[in-house]
């Protein structure tokens, strides 16, 4: 068989013995790896002083006394600290490259797909996205859809009366608020039930073909009870939902939720243009699936579409996984581009504002770097995890 | 094995061994050859290069007299555009050599930064600019308003304290350099532009439309601006502050660029001491006699550094207020050379 696994034979695989001395090399190289850290830090920490620089992280708790445009958690410019101004920067961070991530994806498997496509159009046209979007760099991406969004809005004054109520101008999307009544608890229940009955269903099924062969349709049904459960709950409670009214000021539209038109050009830029290489490693990802795979799959009478999502898919997601973990780490580093922007990052806000009115570089620079690092730790580790899950063990 | 322990034995040394280039700041200067001076780039009248590429504006024209009193040059000199996030961080690790970029004198950077401010150049304080269309006449009618702002500045921290003092509401938007926070402020982004009142002035010229934006008449803060060293060099901060005082003083006797040579001969004693005539005061800061004599000779006194970036023979047209000489009921006031 010449498809390579990932995974070694079981038993196989020869574990290094440690010996005595190449344990104590080890050790010792980690010990001395530790001192020069230690010994950097010091150096720094002497230094710092010796130029009468403040040091350490005695400013974490004192008031930040600076705005933040947007926050996911209480901040005050009066009351917060600089440690609550540094959670405010994170979540807004995480929330774009979360959003992002999935968008990326969302836009980036069907185009990938696409340019294999044996339709002319679809094809040239997936080429064309990847081809323009790859090649022009991020930043200048960002700040072309951001003046996009700008230019192209009217003023507050003259603002987009969409339908629900909602608001558009350069100040971003202004949405109403829904408030939730309390029937809203049943269809919620609802939810619960329908998820529960989707997870029975879908082990029912996989019982059942081990057992017959006999494959049982499990997308359909699952779509059908997510939504059709908390649709007859409310039908019988009646529809209790309510949207909070938006109230337009001389400089303001309150009282509902905001996008804010940096944060939408961020996230479209960062999904635009990671998509695009999402979409190459789907490419290379479904190429490398042998064509014997497909043909056997065919012979065995599949139809197309189930020989692409029980054949190939399968086999082409152990080679997109590991350089899709890169892109979407790549996409989590990128959202600090949020800098040219003004969108409230961590790179902002902390390594902005609070490093420049602290003046401790160091220490700030130092918590930033360690924060990406810890992230882009736990995308890595979550994507290996389904990796594992979803590479094919040789018997 | 030895070898490996001793090369580690000998990385660790070394690093414990570096040190921060301290002291002798002056020497550096002299045996490179020229003047590092931080400015800012972007501000019109303050810092900010021609359609030639020549650096112009008033704290351009400060690194100017420090080059001249040092080398009896003012071309002498290397401008660093910086950035207010940048600016105390390229000072203190040694890129540039003086800070003469609008920076407001504050307990807390003077404090915490390792750094000096050596004296007031020039009073300022922080003003708004707003839409004209928005018909606003005062500050205090900016209830609820969405504010441009450059990060990393006193003006961001301002804002906030003068909108809760006021208790008024308001949303800010803030940017790495005031460039970004003009241009988001010109789209319609914000409805007010904040910064020192001196650069809302520089900065209304560079819109498109300068007639479409009006200045508010409130001043919300005191921004004494002044340039910046490393605290651990008295001699250059001794160097730096003479500079300013030299070129305040020399206003004072009414010595000018054209008429130094007459008053360098001159029977008047103060001029003949500021101009080197007299006395041993050039030396006592490590420079030659002639420091003052080099500053006027090549860039002028005070008010004629002000009139010629600021003042009524610039585009800005500030008047010099609170930068008056203080026998003109302003706060420019210089300690005598002697």
């Amino acid at each position: 068989m010449p498809i390579i696994s990932p995974i070694p034979l079981q038993g196989q695989v020869r574990r290094p013995r440690l010996r005595f001395g190449l344990l104590a090399v080890q050790v010792g190289l980690a010990a001395v790896i530790c001192v020069l850290i230690c010994a950097a830090a010091f150096n720094v920490a002497q230094n710092l002083s010796r130029a009468h620089i403040a040091s350490g992280f005695g400013f974490w708790n004192n008031t930040a006394g600076f705005d933040i445009s947007q926050t996911l958690i209480g901040y005050s410019a009066n009351a917060s600290t600089f440690g609550r101004a540094f959670w405010v920067g994170l979540l807004n961070t995480l929330v774009v490259a979360a959003l992002g991530i999935v968008f990326a994806t969302v836009i980036g498997f069907p185009i990938g797909l696409g340019r294999l496509s044996s339709n002319w159009l679809v094809a040239r046209l997936s080429g064309g996205y990847i081809e323009i979007v790859r090649n022009v760099p991020l930043l200048l991406q960002l700040l072309f859809w951001y003046n996009a969004v700008l230019k192209t809005l009217p003023e507050l004054r003259g603002s987009l009366r969409l339908p629900g109520g909602a608001f558009l101008n350069n100040r971003g999307l202004f949405l109403p608020r829904a408030d939730f009544g309390a029937p809203f608890a049943g269809a919620f229940i609802a939810i619960v039930v329908a998820v529960g009955a989707a997870i029975a269903l879908r082990i029912w099924a996989r019982r059942r073909f081990g057992v017959t062969g006999q494959p049982v349709p499990v997308v359909w049904p699952t779509v059908a009870l997510l939504i059709g459960c908390p649709l007859i709950a409310l039908a019988i409670a009646g529809v209790p939902l309510q949207f909070s009214e938006l109230h337009v000021s001389r400089f303001n539209i309150s009282g509902g939720v905001e996008i804010l038109p940096e944060f939408a050009a961020l996230v479209v830029a960062l999904s635009i243009y990671t998509a695009a290489f999402i979409a190459e490693v789907v490419r290379a990802g479904v190429l490398a699936v042998e064509r014997g795979q497909l043909e056997a799959a065919q012979s065995l009478g599949l139809r197309p579409h189930a020989a692409l999502r029980l054949i190939v898919i399968p086999q082409a997601m152990r080679v997109i996984i590991p350089p899709l973990t890169s892109q979407y780490l790549n996409l989590l580093k990128n959202s600090s581009l949020a800098v040219a922007i003004g969108y409230p990052d961590l790179v902002q806000v902390f390594a902005g504002s609070v490093l420049n009115i602290t003046g401790q570089a160091v220490e700030v620079i130092a918590v930033t770097m360690a924060v990406y690092l810890a992230i882009s730790l736990f995308v890595s580790f979550l994507m290996n995890l389904y990796a594992r899950g979803m590479s094919i063990a040789d018997y | 094995m030895k070898c490996l322990t001793t090369a580690i034995a000998l990385a660790s040394l070394s690093l414990l061994a570096t040190q921060p280039s301290s002291a002798q700041t002056l020497a550096g200067v002299k045996e490179r050859g020229q003047l590092i001076c931080g400015a800012n780039g972007t501000l019109a009248g303050f810092g900010i290069p021609d359609p030639q590429g020549n650096w112009t504006g008033f704290d351009v024209d400060f690194c100017r007299a420090i080059a001249a009193a040092i080398f009896n040059d003012p071309a002498k000199v290397k401008f660093v555009p910086l950035t207010a996030k940048d600016r105390f961080t390229a000072l203190q690790s040694g890129e540039v050599d003086v800070l003469s970029r609008n920076t407001t004198w504050t307990l807390s950077r003077d404090t915490s930064l390792g750094l000096d401010f050596t004296a007031v150049t020039f009073y300022d304080g922080q003003g708004f600019m707003v839409h004209k269309a928005l018909k606003v006449s005062s500050a205090l009618e900016l209830d609820d308003a969405t504010i441009c702002v450059q990060q990393g500045t006193t003006s961001e921290l301002n804002l906030a304290d003068y909108f809760r003092s006021h208790h008024m509401t308001f949303k800010s938007v803030t940017f790495a350099t005031g460039d970004e926070a003009l241009k988001a402020y010109e789209s319609g982004r914000c409805d007010s532009y904040t910064t020192d009142a001196s650069g809302l002035y520089g900065e209304r010229l560079q819109l498109a439309d300068p007639g479409q934006s009006v200045v508010l008449p409130e001043i919300i803060s005191k921004e004494p601006l002044s340039a910046v060293v490393r605290q651990d060099d008295n001699q250059w901060s001794d160097i730096v502050r003479w500079t300013h005082f030299a070129m305040v003083d020399a206003e004072e006797l009414g010595v000018a660029k054209a008429n130094v040579d007459e008053k360098k001969k001159s029977d008047d004693p103060e001029a003949k001491r500021l101009l080197g005539a007299e006395g041993q005061y050039g030396e006592a800061l490590g420079l030659s006699n002639e420091w003052a004599y080099r500053i006027i000779k090549h860039v002028g006194n005070y008010g004629e550094s002000f009139e010629r970036n600021l003042g009524q023979a610039s585009p800005l047209k500030i008047a010099r207020g609170l930068n008056a000489l203080w026998m003109k009921g302003g706060l420019q006031y210089a300690p005598p050379i002697r």
